[in-house]
């Protein structure tokens, strides 16, 4: 191979590397440049659609919302995780698969009867109606997630740890989380943009308590009302994109390696 | 259950006991999380599965409908528009994007380019960016006085200008541009890890054999990609097939029915025209065709048994 076409495959591939970069962040480098009135730049815009928007109380909901289900869906995951990972017992094998097939069901399969269970126990409308369904969907994946790293994990600190006489409980918490803190951050900040960014279920369970509406919900509807005023229809859209965007910029690889790993089986 | 090995956990000496010995307390770790799974993923899947046996507006006593709900789907002619829609949005979420992708990276060279880090982010930066966010971005580019068509009166193309997702004829495919925006950088990101895997030995072999630029795409990067093209294909395929969001937030389903797919229907069937268990049906389709395509790609593109 001569330097030459050497030369001309490292253009090419550039060339077509900085094209679909460029495809990719048009829609939202014109988003920003129109929320900020470019070229005359001002913040008026993200201040009008916060104020009108009511995007303090629906990104506070979301936060809530994020909080709660990333804290409850990591704590089930990493104790179903640990023990299809790492213990023997009868029917494990299924009930990893059980949750597995969880990965498979669309929201679309399982939000209309969920509509009417959470109306007849009185959930609809409330915040724990909108996290529960969202902690079962991020546990489906935690656990697939978390059982790979406890099976990857060195048998012979589990070993070691027991024959100290540590027990199961003890050998999770104080020898194997440590050394897991990678796998659980991946698993955090996933389940985090998985519910940060759902549209659906909030739509469909917060239908008509608006003191509720999380921060995706409160731009659609506010959308709705705005339907032609782009430049603050464009910082709402920011400030309700901004805060996935920004974990994702300094966690880009575990986002990539957590969302691409979903599709691949054993 | 079976009756445990003599010696009760955590008493072993070294060697007595692999690490994976059976431990009922094991079904204690499992079963918090089982509960809340079964209750909110399970129980819905399964009562859905019911409901769509059943002709029910929601608020009067349901009867039953046998498999009628699913029959209706198939053969209504409005509703197997939408599994049509679907097949159109299958192929750009995931025919296009997948081709493109699949040549674009053919073409590079095999060196490792500076930068891919970078690239790697941007390009899968569709992929996290909240859709109700998106819908709101594109359908400004789509609108009047859009970019598009501001590019095309800029070109004196004017004629061509339109309101795209107000066009029967171009809202669909309108609306599956944005998907093959979405899933572009997701299909490459996949491939550019795939063909760095491959050994370098193989393309130098394939150059010494005289083998061109098209065979040795068929010799040895397309056998070499092929697992990366089954979860790309199967990544992207499943969301076509999920795609609620952006049909709800961009074109509502119209004009006319003209981008209604089987997950707007779900939604559209239950809160607007009352049809809970035809809405039920087709959600339990969309499941059962997602399961399908995990289970049935693979097989097809890596050719396992």
């Amino acid at each position: 191979m001569t330097p030459m076409t050497s030369r001309a495959e490292r253009t090419t591939t550039y060339g077509v590397l900085i094209v679909f970069a460029v495809i990719a962040v048009f829609p939202l480098l014109a988003v920003a440049s129109q929320a900020f009135g470019l070229p005359h730049f001002s913040v008026d815009a993200f201040t009008g659609a916060w104020r009108k928007g009511h995007f303090a109380r629906y990104l506070t909901n979301s936060l809530i919302v994020v909080t709660v289900v990333v804290v409850a869906a990591s704590v089930l995951s990493v104790l179903a995780g640990y023990a299809l990972g790492t213990m023997e017992f009868k029917g494990a094998t299924v009930l990893f698969y059980v949750f597995l097939a969880g990965l498979m069901v669309p929201t679309e399969a399982i939000v209309v009867p969920l509509y009417f269970d959470l109306r007849s126990v009185g959930l609809d409308n409330t915040l724990p109606g909108l996290m529960l369904p969202q902690i079962a969907q991020s546990v489906s994946f935690g656990v697939f997630w978390m059982r790979a790293y406890f099976r990857s994990a060195p048998r012979s600190l589990i070993e070691a740890s027991r024959m100290d006489g540590a027990s199961s409980w003890t050998t999770l918490w104080r020898v194997l989380l440590p050394v897991g803190r990678p796998a659980i951050l991946t698993m955090v900040v996933l389940i985090a943009m998985w519910t940060w960014n759902e549209f659906l279920l909030a739509l469909v369970i917060m239908n008509s308590n608006e003191d509720l509406r999380t921060a995706p919900l409160g731009l659609s509807i506010f959308q709705g009302q705005h339907q032609t005023e782009y430049q603050m229809l464009m910082a709402a859209a920011l400030i309700v994109a901004a805060p996935v965007v920004l974990v994702y910029v300094f966690l880009q690889r575990r986002f990539i390696a957590g969302m691409l790993s979903g599709a691949i089986k054993e | 259950m079976k009756p445990l090995p003599t010696e009760t956990p955590g008493t072993g000496r070294a060697g007595a006991k692999p690490p994976g010995e059976p431990r009922r307390v094991g079904y204690l770790y499992v079963l918090p999380a089982l509960v809340v799974y079964a209750a909110f993923l399970l129980w819905p899947l399964l009562h859905g599965a019911y409901l769509s046996l059943f002709h029910w507006d929601g608020l009067t006593v349901g009867t039953w409908a046998g498999l009628g709900n699913y029959t209706q789907a198939i053969s209504d002619p409005h509703l197997r528009g939408t599994f049509w829609h679907a097949a159109v949005l299958v192929f750009f979420y995931a025919v296009l994007p997948c081709c493109i992708a699949f040549l674009l990276v053919a073409v590079m060279s095999r060196s490792r380019p500076r930068g891919l880090t970078f690239f790697r982010t941007v390009l899968f930066l569709p992929q996290v960016v909240a859709m109700v966010a998106v819908a709101v971005a594109w359908q400004w580019i789509y609108s009047d006085h859009g970019p598009i068509n501001g590019t095309l009166r800029l070109v004196g193309l004017g004629g061509l200008a339109r309101g795209w997702l107000g066009d029967f004829t171009w809202a669909l495919p309108s609306v599956g541009l944005i998907g093959t925006w979405a899933e572009i950088g997701l299909a490459m990101v996949l491939f550019l890890a795939g063909v760095q895997k491959i050994p370098r030995e193989l393309y130098e072999a394939a150059r010494v054999d005289g083998a061109g630029a098209v065979r040795e795409f068929f010799a040895v990067t397309l056998p070499g990609l092929r697992r990366e093209l089954s979860v790309a294909l199967t990544l992207t395929v499943i969301a076509a097939l999920r795609n609620f969001d952006l049909i709800y937030l961009t074109t509502g389903g119209g004009p006319g029915d003209a981008t209604r797919v089987p997950a707007y229907e779900v939604y559209n069937r239950t809160f607007n025209t009352g049809e809970v268990g035809l809405a039920c049906a087709i959600g339990i389709m969309i499941a059962i065709i997602v399961f399908a395509v995990t289970a049935g790609v693979g097989r097809l593109v890596e050719g396992r048994a």
